[in-house]
Protein backbone atom coordinates (compact mmCIF):
# COMPACT_ATOMS: atom_id res chain seq x y z
CA UNK A 1 0.00 0.00 0.00
CA UNK A 2 1.71 3.81 -0.82
CA UNK A 3 1.73 5.77 1.96
CA UNK A 4 0.17 8.83 -0.51
CA UNK A 5 -1.87 8.42 -3.89
CA UNK A 6 -3.00 11.16 -5.98
CA UNK A 7 -4.48 10.83 -9.36
CA UNK A 8 -6.02 13.68 -11.73
CA UNK A 9 -5.50 16.34 -8.81
CA UNK A 10 -6.70 19.79 -10.10
CA UNK A 11 -6.74 22.88 -7.87
CA UNK A 12 -8.03 26.91 -8.99
CA UNK A 13 -8.11 29.14 -6.46
CA UNK A 14 -10.75 32.00 -7.60
CA UNK A 15 -13.32 31.77 -10.26
CA UNK A 16 -14.48 33.21 -13.68
CA UNK A 17 -12.27 35.57 -14.82
CA UNK A 18 -10.10 35.65 -12.18
CA UNK A 19 -9.46 31.83 -11.66
CA UNK A 20 -5.86 30.82 -11.58
CA UNK A 21 -5.49 26.63 -12.72
CA UNK A 22 -2.66 26.26 -9.70
CA UNK A 23 -2.36 22.50 -10.11
CA UNK A 24 -3.25 20.89 -13.64
CA UNK A 25 -4.06 16.82 -13.48
CA UNK A 26 -1.74 15.90 -11.46
CA UNK A 27 -0.86 12.11 -10.42
CA UNK A 28 1.78 10.91 -8.12
CA UNK A 29 3.00 8.15 -5.30
CA UNK A 30 4.39 8.30 -2.80
CA UNK A 31 5.64 4.39 -1.63
CA UNK A 32 5.44 3.60 2.43
CA UNK A 33 8.63 4.81 4.23
CA UNK A 34 9.67 6.47 0.56
CA UNK A 35 10.63 10.30 0.12
CA UNK A 36 9.51 12.25 -2.91
CA UNK A 37 10.35 15.53 -3.76
CA UNK A 38 8.56 18.13 -6.22
CA UNK A 39 10.42 20.84 -7.58
CA UNK A 40 10.25 23.43 -10.00
CA UNK A 41 9.45 27.63 -10.19
CA UNK A 42 7.42 29.34 -7.62
CA UNK A 43 3.95 29.62 -8.78
CA UNK A 44 3.99 26.35 -10.17
CA UNK A 45 2.27 24.14 -7.74
CA UNK A 46 4.67 22.45 -5.56
CA UNK A 47 3.27 23.94 -2.42
CA UNK A 48 -0.51 24.00 -3.71
CA UNK A 49 -0.18 19.96 -3.64
CA UNK A 50 0.81 19.83 -0.11
CA UNK A 51 -1.55 22.11 0.59
CA UNK A 52 -4.49 20.27 -0.79
CA UNK A 53 -3.57 17.03 0.60
CA UNK A 54 -3.88 18.89 4.13
CA UNK A 55 -7.20 20.20 3.58
CA UNK A 56 -5.80 23.80 3.19
CA UNK A 57 -6.66 24.74 -0.59
CA UNK A 58 -10.84 25.26 -0.95
CA UNK A 59 -11.36 24.31 -4.07
CA UNK A 60 -10.26 21.06 -5.78
CA UNK A 61 -10.95 17.75 -7.55
CA UNK A 62 -9.70 14.86 -8.63
CA UNK A 63 -8.65 11.34 -6.06
CA UNK A 64 -6.72 11.75 -3.25
CA UNK A 65 -5.82 8.67 -0.95
CA UNK A 66 -3.46 8.89 2.12
CA UNK A 67 -2.55 5.23 3.51
CA UNK A 68 -5.42 3.52 1.98
CA UNK A 69 -8.29 5.44 3.00
CA UNK A 70 -9.49 8.21 0.27
CA UNK A 71 -10.27 11.56 1.52
CA UNK A 72 -12.96 13.96 1.31
CA UNK A 73 -14.04 17.30 1.67
CA UNK A 74 -12.97 17.43 5.14
CA UNK A 75 -10.14 16.24 7.17
CA UNK A 76 -10.46 14.11 10.29
CA UNK A 77 -8.30 13.76 13.69
CA UNK A 78 -7.17 10.36 12.73
CA UNK A 79 -5.79 12.07 8.99
CA UNK A 80 -3.67 14.68 11.24
CA UNK A 81 -2.18 11.66 13.08
CA UNK A 82 -1.19 10.21 9.55
CA UNK A 83 0.14 13.59 8.31
CA UNK A 84 1.71 16.49 9.71
CA UNK A 85 3.70 19.64 7.79
CA UNK A 86 6.24 21.79 8.61
CA UNK A 87 6.36 25.08 6.85
CA UNK A 88 8.89 26.74 5.48
CA UNK A 89 9.29 29.93 8.18
CA UNK A 90 10.32 29.16 11.24
CA UNK A 91 9.63 32.63 12.10
CA UNK A 92 5.92 32.98 11.24
CA UNK A 93 4.91 29.27 11.72
CA UNK A 94 5.41 29.94 15.74
CA UNK A 95 3.32 31.79 17.89
CA UNK A 96 4.89 34.61 19.13
CA UNK A 97 3.89 34.43 22.72
CA UNK A 98 3.79 30.89 23.32
CA UNK A 99 6.55 28.96 24.64
CA UNK A 100 8.12 26.19 23.39
CA UNK A 101 6.01 24.25 26.23
CA UNK A 102 2.37 25.31 25.32
CA UNK A 103 3.17 25.00 22.09
CA UNK A 104 3.74 21.29 22.18
CA UNK A 105 1.21 21.10 24.76
CA UNK A 106 -1.71 22.39 23.07
CA UNK A 107 -0.80 20.08 20.12
CA UNK A 108 -0.89 16.71 22.31
CA UNK A 109 -3.48 17.85 24.20
CA UNK A 110 -5.80 18.35 20.63
CA UNK A 111 -4.33 14.74 19.77
CA UNK A 112 -6.13 13.44 23.13
CA UNK A 113 -2.99 12.26 24.75
CA UNK A 114 -2.67 12.40 28.89
CA UNK A 115 0.90 11.41 29.12
CA UNK A 116 2.11 15.09 28.22
CA UNK A 117 5.22 16.17 30.21
CA UNK A 118 7.38 12.69 29.49
CA UNK A 119 6.04 13.47 25.87
CA UNK A 120 7.28 16.91 25.66
CA UNK A 121 10.57 15.55 27.13
CA UNK A 122 11.23 13.19 24.91
CA UNK A 123 10.05 15.34 21.40
CA UNK A 124 12.42 17.71 22.31
CA UNK A 125 15.47 15.11 22.55
CA UNK A 126 14.32 13.46 19.69
CA UNK A 127 14.91 16.87 18.00
CA UNK A 128 18.34 17.65 19.41
CA UNK A 129 17.16 20.35 21.97
CA UNK A 130 17.87 19.84 25.51
CA UNK A 131 15.05 20.55 28.38
CA UNK A 132 16.44 24.05 29.37
CA UNK A 133 14.49 25.10 26.11
CA UNK A 134 11.28 23.87 27.16
CA UNK A 135 9.94 27.06 29.14
CA UNK A 136 11.30 29.52 26.13
CA UNK A 137 9.58 31.87 23.65
CA UNK A 138 10.68 31.42 19.95
CA UNK A 139 12.37 35.26 19.89
CA UNK A 140 14.55 32.97 22.16
CA UNK A 141 15.37 30.26 19.52
CA UNK A 142 17.91 31.02 16.44
CA UNK A 143 16.15 30.08 13.26
CA UNK A 144 17.67 26.49 13.47
CA UNK A 145 16.62 25.84 17.10
CA UNK A 146 12.92 27.22 15.81
CA UNK A 147 12.63 24.57 12.89
CA UNK A 148 13.55 22.31 15.32
CA UNK A 149 10.66 23.20 17.82
CA UNK A 150 7.94 23.48 14.34
CA UNK A 151 9.78 19.48 13.55
CA UNK A 152 9.01 18.35 17.55
CA UNK A 153 5.16 19.65 16.81
CA UNK A 154 4.92 17.48 13.58
CA UNK A 155 5.58 14.55 15.02
CA UNK A 156 3.97 14.99 18.37
CA UNK A 157 0.84 13.43 16.65
CA UNK A 158 3.18 10.25 16.10
CA UNK A 159 2.25 10.38 12.08
CA UNK A 160 3.41 8.25 9.44
CA UNK A 161 3.77 11.04 6.65
CA UNK A 162 5.86 14.44 7.34
CA UNK A 163 4.80 17.05 4.83
CA UNK A 164 7.70 19.26 4.31
CA UNK A 165 7.40 22.89 2.77
CA UNK A 166 11.05 24.59 1.84
CA UNK A 167 12.20 23.21 5.52
CA UNK A 168 15.38 24.69 5.32
CA UNK A 169 15.18 27.74 2.70
CA UNK A 170 14.99 30.42 5.40
CA UNK A 171 18.07 29.01 6.99
CA UNK A 172 21.44 29.33 6.78
CA UNK A 173 23.73 26.33 4.72
CA UNK A 174 25.29 25.19 8.24
CA UNK A 175 22.52 25.27 9.94
CA UNK A 176 20.54 23.35 6.67
CA UNK A 177 22.87 20.68 6.83
CA UNK A 178 21.74 20.37 11.03
CA UNK A 179 18.29 20.17 10.31
CA UNK A 180 18.42 18.15 6.83
CA UNK A 181 20.38 15.51 8.60
CA UNK A 182 17.49 15.72 11.77
CA UNK A 183 15.35 15.15 9.29
CA UNK A 184 17.25 12.05 7.78
CA UNK A 185 17.53 10.33 11.65
CA UNK A 186 14.22 10.67 12.41
CA UNK A 187 12.84 9.55 9.15
CA UNK A 188 15.34 6.34 9.75
CA UNK A 189 14.12 5.86 13.52
CA UNK A 190 10.35 6.21 13.23
CA UNK A 191 10.13 4.82 9.60
CA UNK A 192 8.41 7.94 7.79
CA UNK A 193 7.36 8.86 4.23
CA UNK A 194 8.41 12.45 3.50
CA UNK A 195 6.87 14.09 0.55
CA UNK A 196 8.94 17.63 0.08
CA UNK A 197 9.02 20.47 -1.58
CA UNK A 198 11.85 22.36 -2.28
CA UNK A 199 13.54 24.82 -5.37
CA UNK A 200 16.95 23.46 -4.19
CA UNK A 201 17.73 20.63 -6.39
CA UNK A 202 20.64 19.40 -4.12
CA UNK A 203 18.62 19.48 -1.23
CA UNK A 204 15.87 17.47 -3.00
CA UNK A 205 18.55 15.08 -4.09
CA UNK A 206 19.79 14.38 -0.76
CA UNK A 207 16.80 13.84 1.02
CA UNK A 208 14.51 12.54 -1.87
CA UNK A 209 14.66 8.90 -3.25
CA UNK A 210 12.28 10.04 -6.58
CA UNK A 211 12.13 13.72 -8.14
CA UNK A 212 9.16 15.34 -9.70
CA UNK A 213 9.41 18.53 -11.46
CA UNK A 214 6.73 20.60 -12.05
CA UNK A 215 5.84 23.41 -14.48
CA UNK A 216 2.74 25.64 -14.78
CA UNK A 217 0.79 23.31 -12.30
CA UNK A 218 1.60 19.87 -14.10
CA UNK A 219 4.51 17.44 -13.31
CA UNK A 220 6.37 17.40 -16.56
CA UNK A 221 8.66 14.85 -15.17
CA UNK A 222 9.10 12.42 -12.30
CA UNK A 223 12.80 10.40 -12.19
CA UNK A 224 14.84 9.10 -9.73
CA UNK A 225 17.63 10.42 -7.90
CA UNK A 226 20.11 8.51 -9.30
CA UNK A 227 18.90 9.40 -12.79
CA UNK A 228 18.59 13.30 -11.91
CA UNK A 229 22.20 13.46 -10.75
CA UNK A 230 23.25 11.06 -14.06
CA UNK A 231 21.85 14.15 -15.91
CA UNK A 232 19.35 10.98 -17.35
CA UNK A 233 16.47 13.29 -17.66
CA UNK A 234 13.96 13.71 -20.85
CA UNK A 235 12.10 17.05 -20.13
CA UNK A 236 14.11 20.20 -21.49
CA UNK A 237 12.44 21.90 -18.83
CA UNK A 238 13.86 19.96 -16.32
CA UNK A 239 16.96 19.81 -17.71
CA UNK A 240 17.23 23.48 -17.84
CA UNK A 241 16.61 23.36 -14.08
CA UNK A 242 18.81 21.23 -13.24
CA UNK A 243 21.58 23.11 -15.14
CA UNK A 244 20.79 26.84 -13.56
CA UNK A 245 20.88 25.01 -10.41
CA UNK A 246 24.42 24.34 -10.73
CA UNK A 247 24.99 27.65 -10.75
CA UNK A 248 26.13 27.51 -14.49
CA UNK A 249 24.30 30.28 -16.52
CA UNK A 250 23.03 28.15 -19.92
CA UNK A 251 23.43 29.08 -22.91
CA UNK A 252 19.57 28.94 -23.16
CA UNK A 253 19.16 31.51 -20.11
CA UNK A 254 21.98 33.68 -21.95
CA UNK A 255 19.90 33.33 -25.41
CA UNK A 256 16.60 34.23 -23.38
CA UNK A 257 18.14 37.98 -22.77
CA UNK B 1 43.40 54.48 -8.39
CA UNK B 2 40.92 52.06 -6.71
CA UNK B 3 37.12 52.80 -6.93
CA UNK B 4 37.16 51.96 -3.10
CA UNK B 5 39.31 51.90 -0.23
CA UNK B 6 37.78 50.72 3.12
CA UNK B 7 40.46 51.02 6.23
CA UNK B 8 39.38 49.46 9.34
CA UNK B 9 36.16 49.84 9.64
CA UNK B 10 33.73 49.09 12.50
CA UNK B 11 30.31 49.32 12.44
CA UNK B 12 28.67 49.59 16.16
CA UNK B 13 25.27 48.87 17.54
CA UNK B 14 24.80 50.47 21.67
CA UNK B 15 22.59 47.61 23.23
CA UNK B 16 21.38 47.26 26.73
CA UNK B 17 23.68 45.17 27.33
CA UNK B 18 26.98 47.38 26.38
CA UNK B 19 28.33 47.70 22.45
CA UNK B 20 27.76 45.02 19.87
CA UNK B 21 30.29 45.01 16.89
CA UNK B 22 28.58 44.34 13.90
CA UNK B 23 31.84 44.69 11.80
CA UNK B 24 35.01 44.72 13.43
CA UNK B 25 37.87 46.47 11.85
CA UNK B 26 37.84 45.11 8.23
CA UNK B 27 39.61 46.87 5.35
CA UNK B 28 39.59 45.50 1.87
CA UNK B 29 39.84 47.62 -1.83
CA UNK B 30 37.59 47.29 -5.12
CA UNK B 31 39.09 47.81 -8.44
CA UNK B 32 37.05 47.57 -11.80
CA UNK B 33 36.43 43.68 -10.49
CA UNK B 34 33.69 41.72 -8.96
CA UNK B 35 34.26 41.17 -5.35
CA UNK B 36 32.17 38.73 -3.95
CA UNK B 37 31.72 38.72 0.02
CA UNK B 38 30.03 35.51 1.53
CA UNK B 39 29.33 34.67 5.14
CA UNK B 40 25.96 33.46 7.38
CA UNK B 41 23.38 35.55 8.66
CA UNK B 42 24.66 37.77 11.68
CA UNK B 43 28.70 37.83 9.49
CA UNK B 44 28.53 42.02 9.23
CA UNK B 45 28.04 41.42 5.04
CA UNK B 46 25.32 43.27 4.85
CA UNK B 47 26.39 45.81 7.43
CA UNK B 48 29.68 46.18 5.16
CA UNK B 49 27.74 47.43 2.48
CA UNK B 50 25.35 49.66 4.05
CA UNK B 51 28.32 51.18 5.63
CA UNK B 52 29.94 51.97 2.62
CA UNK B 53 26.79 54.57 1.77
CA UNK B 54 26.47 55.65 5.39
CA UNK B 55 23.36 54.02 5.49
CA UNK B 56 23.78 53.04 8.93
CA UNK B 57 20.59 54.64 10.83
CA UNK B 58 21.31 56.08 14.38
CA UNK B 59 22.48 54.65 17.30
CA UNK B 60 24.56 52.75 15.29
CA UNK B 61 27.83 54.16 14.65
CA UNK B 62 30.05 53.47 11.57
CA UNK B 63 33.79 54.19 12.35
CA UNK B 64 36.65 53.80 10.20
CA UNK B 65 40.03 55.47 9.26
CA UNK B 66 38.87 55.89 5.31
CA UNK B 67 36.32 54.89 3.21
CA UNK B 68 37.31 56.59 0.22
CA UNK B 69 35.32 56.88 -3.26
CA UNK B 70 38.41 57.22 -5.96
CA UNK B 71 40.45 58.88 -3.89
CA UNK B 72 37.23 60.68 -1.60
CA UNK B 73 37.35 60.25 1.49
CA UNK B 74 33.37 59.83 2.22
CA UNK B 75 33.67 59.81 6.29
CA UNK B 76 33.60 63.14 6.97
CA UNK B 77 30.96 64.25 4.43
CA UNK B 78 27.61 65.35 5.77
CA UNK B 79 24.48 64.28 4.57
CA UNK B 80 23.78 66.75 1.49
CA UNK B 81 27.51 65.72 0.23
CA UNK B 82 26.07 62.05 0.56
CA UNK B 83 23.37 62.63 -1.44
CA UNK B 84 25.11 63.34 -3.95
CA UNK B 85 27.43 60.39 -3.31
CA UNK B 86 24.77 58.02 -3.12
CA UNK B 87 23.49 56.95 -6.82
CA UNK B 88 25.50 59.55 -8.41
CA UNK B 89 28.98 57.34 -7.67
CA UNK B 90 28.24 54.38 -6.00
CA UNK B 91 24.60 52.69 -6.00
CA UNK B 92 22.71 49.87 -3.74
CA UNK B 93 20.38 46.76 -5.77
CA UNK B 94 18.76 45.64 -2.50
CA UNK B 95 17.57 42.02 -1.85
CA UNK B 96 13.84 41.93 -2.31
CA UNK B 97 12.12 44.28 -5.26
CA UNK B 98 8.43 44.00 -3.36
CA UNK B 99 9.26 45.91 -0.46
CA UNK B 100 12.20 48.20 -2.35
CA UNK B 101 10.33 49.76 -4.90
CA UNK B 102 8.00 52.80 -4.44
CA UNK B 103 4.42 50.80 -4.45
CA UNK B 104 2.66 53.82 -5.43
CA UNK B 105 4.92 55.29 -8.48
CA UNK B 106 4.69 53.69 -11.71
CA UNK B 107 7.91 52.32 -12.68
CA UNK B 108 8.52 54.94 -15.01
CA UNK B 109 8.13 57.87 -12.85
CA UNK B 110 10.43 56.11 -10.50
CA UNK B 111 13.51 55.92 -13.01
CA UNK B 112 12.94 59.28 -14.18
CA UNK B 113 12.91 60.52 -10.49
CA UNK B 114 16.42 58.94 -10.01
CA UNK B 115 18.01 60.05 -13.25
CA UNK B 116 16.41 63.80 -12.80
CA UNK B 117 17.81 63.66 -9.07
CA UNK B 118 20.92 63.47 -10.28
CA UNK B 119 20.94 65.63 -13.52
CA UNK B 120 19.20 69.08 -14.69
CA UNK B 121 17.61 67.23 -17.76
CA UNK B 122 13.82 67.78 -19.49
CA UNK B 123 11.09 65.55 -18.33
CA UNK B 124 11.29 64.28 -22.37
CA UNK B 125 15.02 63.63 -22.08
CA UNK B 126 14.60 61.55 -19.06
CA UNK B 127 12.22 59.58 -20.48
CA UNK B 128 14.40 58.86 -22.98
CA UNK B 129 17.12 57.72 -20.82
CA UNK B 130 14.47 55.56 -18.68
CA UNK B 131 13.01 53.27 -21.55
CA UNK B 132 16.77 53.17 -22.96
CA UNK B 133 17.47 51.71 -19.56
CA UNK B 134 15.08 49.73 -19.51
CA UNK B 135 15.65 47.86 -22.75
CA UNK B 136 19.20 47.70 -21.64
CA UNK B 137 17.93 45.33 -18.42
CA UNK B 138 16.47 43.06 -21.14
CA UNK B 139 13.00 44.07 -20.96
CA UNK B 140 10.84 43.84 -23.68
CA UNK B 141 8.15 45.43 -24.16
CA UNK B 142 9.76 48.88 -22.19
CA UNK B 143 6.87 51.52 -23.22
CA UNK B 144 4.15 48.86 -20.90
CA UNK B 145 6.63 48.34 -18.20
CA UNK B 146 7.09 52.23 -17.90
CA UNK B 147 3.55 53.16 -17.20
CA UNK B 148 2.85 50.01 -15.14
CA UNK B 149 2.99 49.87 -11.06
CA UNK B 150 5.33 47.33 -9.31
CA UNK B 151 2.73 44.76 -8.54
CA UNK B 152 2.35 44.06 -11.56
CA UNK B 153 5.59 43.26 -11.88
CA UNK B 154 7.11 39.81 -11.46
CA UNK B 155 9.88 39.03 -9.19
CA UNK B 156 12.52 39.07 -11.39
CA UNK B 157 10.96 42.03 -13.44
CA UNK B 158 11.32 44.20 -10.78
CA UNK B 159 14.58 43.10 -9.69
CA UNK B 160 15.64 44.14 -13.34
CA UNK B 161 13.70 47.62 -12.97
CA UNK B 162 15.90 48.03 -9.34
CA UNK B 163 19.22 47.63 -11.46
CA UNK B 164 17.79 49.60 -14.03
CA UNK B 165 17.02 52.58 -11.73
CA UNK B 166 20.56 52.06 -9.98
CA UNK B 167 22.00 52.36 -13.00
CA UNK B 168 21.02 55.47 -14.54
CA UNK B 169 22.87 57.74 -13.15
CA UNK B 170 25.95 56.06 -14.28
CA UNK B 171 27.38 55.20 -11.43
CA UNK B 172 31.31 53.94 -10.83
CA UNK B 173 29.96 51.48 -8.18
CA UNK B 174 27.26 49.04 -7.76
CA UNK B 175 27.08 47.34 -4.52
CA UNK B 176 24.20 44.19 -5.04
CA UNK B 177 22.97 42.74 -1.63
CA UNK B 178 21.47 39.49 -2.29
CA UNK B 179 19.82 40.71 -5.11
CA UNK B 180 18.82 37.11 -6.56
CA UNK B 181 17.68 35.03 -3.16
CA UNK B 182 14.35 36.10 -3.54
CA UNK B 183 14.15 35.03 -7.43
CA UNK B 184 13.99 31.03 -8.95
CA UNK B 185 17.06 29.70 -10.21
CA UNK B 186 16.57 30.14 -14.16
CA UNK B 187 15.45 34.03 -13.77
CA UNK B 188 18.46 34.40 -10.95
CA UNK B 189 20.86 33.35 -13.91
CA UNK B 190 19.53 35.93 -16.41
CA UNK B 191 19.44 38.59 -13.59
CA UNK B 192 23.23 38.12 -13.15
CA UNK B 193 23.61 38.21 -16.80
CA UNK B 194 22.38 41.10 -17.12
CA UNK B 195 24.13 42.89 -14.24
CA UNK B 196 27.45 41.37 -15.40
CA UNK B 197 26.77 42.74 -18.61
CA UNK B 198 26.27 46.02 -17.81
CA UNK B 199 29.19 46.11 -14.74
CA UNK B 200 31.62 45.05 -18.11
CA UNK B 201 30.21 47.73 -20.34
CA UNK B 202 30.58 50.48 -18.02
CA UNK B 203 33.83 49.80 -16.91
CA UNK B 204 32.39 49.79 -12.99
CA UNK B 205 33.12 47.68 -9.69
CA UNK B 206 30.65 45.52 -8.31
CA UNK B 207 30.61 44.28 -4.77
CA UNK B 208 28.50 41.38 -4.73
CA UNK B 209 27.36 40.45 -1.25
CA UNK B 210 25.74 36.57 -1.19
CA UNK B 211 25.28 33.30 1.53
CA UNK B 212 25.37 31.44 -1.66
CA UNK B 213 28.69 29.63 -2.01
CA UNK B 214 28.42 28.32 -5.79
CA UNK B 215 27.02 31.28 -6.86
CA UNK B 216 29.86 33.86 -5.77
CA UNK B 217 32.29 31.63 -6.85
CA UNK B 218 30.72 30.93 -10.40
CA UNK B 219 29.93 34.52 -10.70
CA UNK B 220 32.64 37.06 -9.31
CA UNK B 221 36.36 37.57 -9.57
CA UNK B 222 37.46 37.89 -6.26
CA UNK B 223 36.02 36.77 -2.74
CA UNK B 224 36.32 38.05 0.76
CA UNK B 225 34.59 35.45 3.60
CA UNK B 226 33.47 37.01 6.44
CA UNK B 227 32.69 35.94 10.38
CA UNK B 228 31.45 37.57 13.34
CA UNK B 229 32.53 40.59 11.87
CA UNK B 230 35.57 40.20 10.29
CA UNK B 231 37.36 39.02 7.27
CA UNK B 232 38.73 35.34 7.93
CA UNK B 233 39.64 34.05 4.34
CA UNK B 234 40.33 36.25 1.13
CA UNK B 235 40.68 34.28 -2.30
CA UNK B 236 39.94 34.07 -6.11
CA UNK B 237 36.33 33.22 -6.71
CA UNK B 238 37.24 30.11 -9.16
CA UNK B 239 39.76 28.92 -6.15
CA UNK B 240 36.57 28.97 -3.85
CA UNK B 241 36.75 25.20 -3.03
CA UNK B 242 40.42 25.31 -2.34
CA UNK B 243 39.80 27.66 0.36
CA UNK B 244 41.83 26.86 3.43
CA UNK B 245 40.36 28.36 6.56
CA UNK B 246 38.44 26.04 8.50
CA UNK B 247 35.38 28.13 8.29
CA UNK B 248 35.37 28.19 5.06
CA UNK B 249 35.75 24.34 4.38
CA UNK B 250 32.87 23.79 7.02
CA UNK B 251 30.35 25.48 4.92
CA UNK B 252 31.36 24.42 1.78
CA UNK B 253 31.55 20.69 2.91
CA UNK B 254 27.94 21.35 4.69
CA UNK B 255 26.05 22.03 1.46
CA UNK B 256 24.82 18.91 -0.39
CA UNK B 257 25.92 17.80 -3.89
CA UNK B 258 24.36 16.98 -6.84
CA UNK B 259 27.88 14.77 -7.72
CA UNK B 260 28.39 13.53 -4.45
CA UNK B 261 25.89 12.20 -2.55
CA UNK B 262 26.46 11.25 1.01
CA UNK B 263 23.33 10.55 3.48
CA UNK B 264 24.71 12.70 6.58
CA UNK B 265 25.86 15.97 5.46
CA UNK B 266 29.07 17.97 8.22
CA UNK B 267 28.04 19.91 10.66
CA UNK B 268 29.99 23.03 10.72
CA UNK B 269 31.88 22.81 14.14
CA UNK B 270 32.74 26.37 15.44
CA UNK B 271 35.86 27.56 16.82
CA UNK B 272 36.01 30.21 19.25
CA UNK B 273 39.83 31.48 18.01
CA UNK B 274 37.79 32.16 14.69
CA UNK B 275 36.03 35.27 16.53
CA UNK B 276 39.37 36.23 18.09
CA UNK B 277 41.74 36.09 15.08
CA UNK B 278 42.37 39.17 13.15
CA UNK B 279 40.93 40.23 10.52
CA UNK B 280 43.06 39.63 7.05
CA UNK B 281 43.28 42.18 4.59
CA UNK B 282 41.43 42.59 1.15
CA UNK B 283 43.14 44.90 -0.11
CA UNK B 284 44.80 44.11 -4.14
Amino acid sequence: MNAVDISDLNVWFGKGRDRVDAVRNVSLTLAQGGSLGLVGESGSGKSTILRALTGLAPSWTGQMTVAGKTLGRRRTRTFYQTVQMVFQDPYASLHPRHSIDQVLSETLTLHGYRDIEPRIEKLLADVGLGPSYRFRYPHQLSGGQRQRVAIARALAPEPAILLLDEPTSALDVSVQAEILNLLTDIRAERDLSYMMVSHDLAVVGHMCERIAVMQNGEIVETMSVEDMRAMRMTHPYSKHLLSASMGLPTDEALSDL
Amino acid sequence: MNLLDVDNLWVKFPTRTGIFDAVRGISFSLGQERLGIVGESGSGKSMTGRAILKLIRPPGQIIADRIAIEGDDIIAMNERQMRKVRGERISMVMQDPKFSLNPVMTVGDQIMEAYRTHTRSSKTDAKRKALEMLEAVSIRAPERVFRAYPHEMSGGMGQRIMIAMMLIPDPRILIADEPTSALDVSVQTQVLGIIDRLVKERGMGLIFISHDLNLVSSFCDRVLIMYSGRIVETCQADKLHEAQHPYTRGLLNSLPRLDAPNRRLEVLQRDPAWRDAPSVSGRI
